[in-house]
């Protein structure tokens, strides 16, 4: 049986879309210069949150109703998914902005006080209102994208290093910035993290602090261990994050609990997500190849539907919804 | 319509491109509103890339734009952000921020007057924002600015015209220069109170960007600045402390 597909880049819409289309029993190539995931990708430095109903404050509806299905298609295919949901937190100041906030998003449920310990008794007596949305979850994403990779392995596909020079199948360009010289409305957008060991501090689920100038969020990640995220800045710059961006992470965090102030600074991170105009991913056909791209600040959510449209075109012929 | 520096520009609306959902959100709010200007921000949007992909789309608006010091806290950084515009944006347009204190974003009106000198004096077009002080805005016109940039309310705050006294006394204090107010205001009718005042121009950002719906919110914006030019066009009643019948009398039956 000859490959039906010859997938570029293994960041997470790369072995998504290798993911999907294997287990769907498709025979299947992807290359990736750096042999696997790693820093050189996006995807290695995304938050992880599979939350599909926050984002929707800013993002457009395909990003809640599509993003809704991921948090299974990761379990199914065996990453650590945990489902305790998001709270979202305001200081005494910018309580407003808690309110703007569940305007403008669904699926949640406010907290007072005494619920907001019983969730997370670490942040008990530091705010008096929260907002819970119990149908999100996160998962660690360099994990995660390690167990796409060893699921594609045993099933005998490896990731090639150099791109064959025929492909074979339909090519899927799933470059993500790389592949900008092919997308012109394809644009990066900064975003800077830092990596946490805080032992002094217990959050069980992703928390947001929401600040009208620094919104923060923190999702933990097991053992201790913290991601601070995340900066979005107009600019495709993939250098060092920048000591702004670094302290207003910091602080936020140690604003949200000032048991932050001891923590180890394991990492600090940047790159640039791709992003198309309107901040939705699709589906693009061009030449001799489809594109898989624009995944955005909406890697770990979105790329489950697009991997699944992907597959639905490439064997049943069906038009995705997100198609251009 | 608002002429800064000879220029006439087609509205007296001008929008800034920050904090927008998306880029899409973005250039719809433009659409709608039909603003003239688009403000943008140079320093923190580069940090080490080229920020290509942004300035293309602020490009395609089709509208003048004009770059900003935001985020400068000294003349020195003020200065040197202006020169990096000016090259990156081809426009000897300016607006000229030095911000004297984090919390409020208040115009450090010292680092202002510095930087404006430096900056007339080296050929730019300098849109100071600053304050309603009347004295501040003198030394200002001195240093060369012949447009001046007043905040309604400190910068994001969606309060309004917080000082309206000032703001008219600074409005008739200098009659004859385009005036602009700068920030602080959060819904269309602050614009629309603006403009009825005398200003020439009312520009914002976060009351649109930060809206739900911020391309909507941009044609309300538009809508209220139209509405005030109307209004101040048409000449406005001047108040009055005693009460007048606005029904016609004539015909009442007289029961005396």
């Amino acid at each position: 049986m000859s490959p039906v597909a010859t997938i570029l880049g293994a960041g997470v819409a790369g072995l998504c879309v290798a993911h999907e289309l294997a287990s769907r029993g498709a025979e299947i190539r992807i290359i990736d210069q750096a042999g696997a995931p790693g820093p050189h990708g996006c995807s290695w430095w995304a938050g992880g949150m599979l939350a599909p109903y926050c984002e929707g404050e800013t993002a457009p509806e395909p990003v809640t109703r599509l993003g809704q299905a991921a948090a299974v298609w990761w379990r199914d295919a065996g990453a650590e998914v945990v489902a305790q949901g998001t709270l979202v937190v305001a200081l005494d100041r910018d309580r407003r902005e808690l309110d703007l906030f569940a305007r403008r998003i669904t699926g949640h449920e406010t907290l007072d006080a005494d619920q907001i310990a019983g969730l997370e008794p670490d942040l008990g007596g530091r705010f008096r209102r929260a907002l819970h949305v119990p149908g999100e979850a996160h998962l660690s994403v360099r994990d995660a994208l390690k167990v796409l990779q060893a699921a594609l392995a045993r099933r005998g596909v490896e990731i090639e290093t150099c791109a064959p020079p025929a492909p074979e199948g339909i090519l899927i360009d799933c470059r993500g910035l790389a592949a900008r010289d092919r997308l012109p409305g394809l644009r990066g957008v900064r975003g800077e993290m830092a990596l946490l060991r805080a032992p002094g501090v217990t959050l069980h689920r992703p928390v947001r602090l929401l600040h009208p100038r620094h919104p923060l969020y923190i999702v933990p990640r097991g053992d201790g261990h913290y991601m601070l995220g995340a900066t979005q800045i107009e600019s495709d710059g993939r250098g060092p994050a920048s000591l702004r961006s670094v302290v207003e992470l910091l602080s936020a965090a140690y604003a949200l609990h000032p048991g932050f102030a001891e923590a180890e600074v394991l990492e600090l991170g940047a790159d640039a997500r791709p992003a198309f105009a309107d901040h939705l991913p699709r589906i693009v056909r061009q030449d001799d190849r489809i594109h898989v791209n624009g995944l955005f600040r909406h890697g770990f959510l979105m790329a489950p539907a697009l991997a699944r449209m992907t597959a639905d075109l490439i064997l049943n012929g069906t038009e995705p919804e997100l198609i251009a | 319509m608002p002429v800064f520096y000879g220029t006439e520009i087609a509205s007296a609306l001008m929008l800034g491109t920050a904090q927008y959902p998306s880029p899409a959100d973005l250039a719809e709010a433009f659409r709608r509103s039909g603003a003239g200007i688009a403000t943008v921000s140079l320093r923190r949007e580069a940090a080490g890339g080229d920020g290509s992909g942004f300035w293309d789309i602020i490009r395609r608006l089709g509208v003048r734009v004009l770059p900003n010091t935001a985020g400068c806290y000294s003349a020195a950084e003020a200065v040197t952000t202006a020169q990096m515009a000016r090259e990156m944006f081809d426009t000897d347009w300016i607006k000229l921020e030095v911000i004297g204190h984090a919390d409020t974003l208040q115009p450090d009106p010292f680092g202002l007057v510095e930087a404006a000198a430096i900056l007339s004096a080296d050929g730019f077009r300098v849109f100071p924002y600053t304050t309603e002080d009347g004295i501040l805005a003198a030394r200002l016109l001195e240093a060369g600015c012949e447009v001046l940039m007043p905040w309604g309310a400190p910068i994001g705050t969606g309060r309004g015209l917080n000082n309206i006294y000032g703001l008219r006394t600074l409005r008739a204090q200098f009659p004859d220069v385009p005036m602009v107010i700068d920030a602080g205001l959060g819904l269309p009718s602050q614009a629309a109170q603006a403009i009825e005042m005398g200003f020439d121009a009312v520009l914002l950002n976060t009351a649109v960007a930060r809206a739900g719906d911020p391309p909507a919110m941009a044609e309300a914006f538009a809508r209220a600045v139209e509405a005030g030019r109307m209004a101040r066009a048409a000449d406005p009643m001047e108040p009055r402390d005693m009460a007048a019948p606005s029904t016609p009398q004539i015909g009442l039956a007289m029961l005396a």
